[in-house]
């Protein structure tokens, strides 16, 4: 316990270096922005967004009523991008636990096990790392079926290689420290040194290894539904741009329907690129002052 | 590079290889909404017609017989029959290969050569505006969904310009009186795939190439080549670029997957007739042998291709060679 308050003093510390760095501040806002707007944005805007509209509402470019137009099914654009963006995020957010949680299981028992276990692992790891991810989700989603949870299992049990690497290389030089050779001359039990020693050690570097991987989450998302891999029961950003190329909206000129849902999906991916550009800064001084 | 360290190299790339066919062969066969699966639950198939597709596909026999022959027909690049186009998939992936080898291979050369200059010139004017443009540009393309990038190419050139054509390689049931007037009409269909392509992929080329050089030009023996009074222009060139340049190779070799993933993007947006058309072609009509095919055969290329990188960046760092 007293370990992990430590370690949450000095994520505050870390937090307050994070504010005072510009393209974290950005990100964050942006980021806080669109979690609010999932959370609280379908209470201001109780359309129902899966219905389809009358045949006079199909395509309607902004209007008082309409604020971002209709797309080619009658249904109200802004309403859609709402609800749509608490598909994304949640997507987004339990893919990318699943892969930090996956990525730091393998990561910190190949680390601390080493040998043949470590042999083993990486092996395992560079698989997933070399495979080319895009058609592996393809592969996976087609046979597993379109499903939402499907989709984020899907991403998520492809994107934990990077961490695994990351947080192995971690665990190795902190394995060697001497609090560790301590806890193991009083008999402590290698669960218990990994999970109260080790994993507290590598905790900021998976915080900032998390909105990378998120940031991945997020346009495989998107771009898994794009090529029709999406729930079509659900109304995410990618389904959205689905629809909206299926229908001809980018040569109808209907410029309401293709770019707000892009718009959104590179704002928030971008946001969190900009945190992962400015954790990385913050976590290697040698990087500081670029 | 020692000859052991190739050997074991090859011989990881190899396990890798066996790896993704004995996963692509549960995957097909093991997990629910396998093919046979879905043709089984047709009402109008009689127990005689299961029997029967059953033995086509050699499903009546043993797991390990059923497993062995798997690999057999791998190896002869026997790959099954395509669902839709009711031909190998081994002769329908042929016929795929070469547009998106041109389409690739130009929008990879585009951007490493673009991307060297302007991380060159971000790192030689480190702090300027051009320098926090390429951090910029190199962020937000990075951000933004290759697909959704083609589709405003496509609003912005197509739609709006009325500049180039929206799909396809060539105009169809156009007749070209010249070899000059088809190489004219398949440049016209290229330029926005190759630009989108390529417009994702400099961003990442440009920052690696700006931190690198940042990177070698902070070492010691810049300062000695400084000090001996070679000219800047001559420093950067002979000393610095050739050092910066190895990070290059790994990044280029890691780019690999996401290279594909941007083509089968492209490539479906612009109606491209390639092999990540394709793949979008077999996922939408569900023709898994197709689907599987394609995916062994782009995912052991990009595991070769990986490897080669490996030996190459070895081969040429000699660092590396002890």
């Amino acid at each position: 316990m007293m370990r992990w308050n430590m370690k949450i003093k000095k994520l505050k510390e870390f937090l307050k270096i994070a504010l005072n760095n510009k393209m974290a501040l950005v990100g964050m806002v942006t980021l806080l922005f669109f979690i609010l707007l999932a959370i609280f944005g379908p209470i201001f805007f109780p359309f129902s967004t899966m219905e389809f509209g009358e045949v006079e509402d199909i395509l309607l470019p902004p209007s008082a009523e309409h604020l971002l137009g209709t797309d080619d099914m009658g249904r109200d654009i802004l309403a859609n991008l709402i609800s749509g963006a608490r598909i994304s995020l949640l997507i987004g957010g339990v893919a990318t636990a699943i892969s930090m949680g996956i990525g730091t299981l393998i990561g910190i028992m190949s680390g601390y096990f080493g040998k043949g276990i470590d042999n083993l692992l990486m092996r395992f790891t560079d698989f997933f790392l070399v495979i080319p991810w895009l058609p592996l989700m393809m592969v996976l989603a087609a046979i597993l079926g379109t499903s939402l949870w499907n989709i984020i299992f899907v991403i998520g049990i492809t994107g934990w290689a990077g961490t695994a690497r990351v947080v192995r290389s971690q665990t190795l030089s902190i394995k060697e420290r001497q609090f560790v050779e301590r806890t193991v001359s009083i008999g402590a039990s290698n669960t218990h040194i990994m999970v109260h020693h080790i994993l507290p050690n590598v905790f900021p570097l998976i915080f900032a290894n998390t909105v990378l991987v998120a940031a991945v989450a997020i346009v495989s998302e998107t771009t898994l539904s794009f090529l029709g891999l999406g729930d079509p029961a659900t109304a995410s950003w990618g389904m959205m741009l689905h629809y909206a190329f299926e229908s001809g909206a980018t040569s109808a000129r209907a410029y309401w329907y293709y770019l707000p849902p892009g718009i959104c999906v590179v704002m928030v991916v971008l946001s969190f690129t900009l945190l992962g550009y400015a954790f990385d800064e913050i976590l290697n001084p040698k990087l500081r002052g670029r | 590079m020692h000859k052991g360290t190739i050997a074991k190299k090859l011989f990881y790339a190899f396990v890798t290889i066996m790896i993704v066919l004995v996963f692509n062969y549960i995957l097909f066969r093991v997990l629910p909404g396998d093919p046979l699966a879905m043709m089984m639950r047709n009402p109008k198939a009689t127990p005689e017609m299961i029997e029967g597709i059953k033995h086509f596909y050699g499903l009546d026999q043993p797991w390990h017989i059923q497993f062995f022959t798997y690999f057999k027909n791998m190896f002869a690049g026997d790959f099954g029959t395509s669902f839709v186009f009711k031909a190998p998939v081994i002769q329908v992936v042929a016929g795929r290969i070469l547009p998106t080898v041109l389409l690739v291979g130009l929008a990879e050369i585009i951007a490493i050569l673009v991307g060297i200059v302007i991380g060159v010139l971000a790192a030689w004017k480190r702090g300027t505006r051009l320098d926090v443009g390429t951090l910029g540009f190199s962020l937000i393309t990075y951000s933004v969904p290759t697909f959704w990038l083609g589709m405003i190419m496509i609003v912005i050139f197509c739609v709006g310009l009325h500049l180039f054509p929206t799909s396809g390689m060539f105009t169809p049931g156009k007749s070209f009186i010249s070899t000059g007037a088809m190489l004219h009409d398949l440049v016209k269909h290229m330029v926005l795939p190759v630009l989108t392509m390529s417009l994702v992929l400099i961003g990442e080329y440009a920052l690696t190439m700006r931190n690198t050089l940042i990177d070698v030009l902070s070492e010691d023996y810049i300062t000695t080549a400084r000090a001996k009074g070679f000219r800047e222009r001559y420093v950067l060139t002979k000393h610095a670029l050739p050092n910066a340049m190895l990070p290059m190779i790994t990044i280029i070799a890691i780019n690999f997957g996401f290279i594909v993933a941007g083509a089968i993007q492209v490539e479906t947006i612009f109606s491209w007739p390639g092999l990540g058309r394709l793949m979008y072609e077999a996922l939408s009509a569900r023709d898994y042998p197709l689907l599987q095919g394609i995916f062994l055969l782009v995912t052991v290329c990009v595991i070769v291709a990986n490897v080669l990188a490996d030996i190459t960046y070895a081969y040429i760092d000699p660092r590396v060679k002890n």
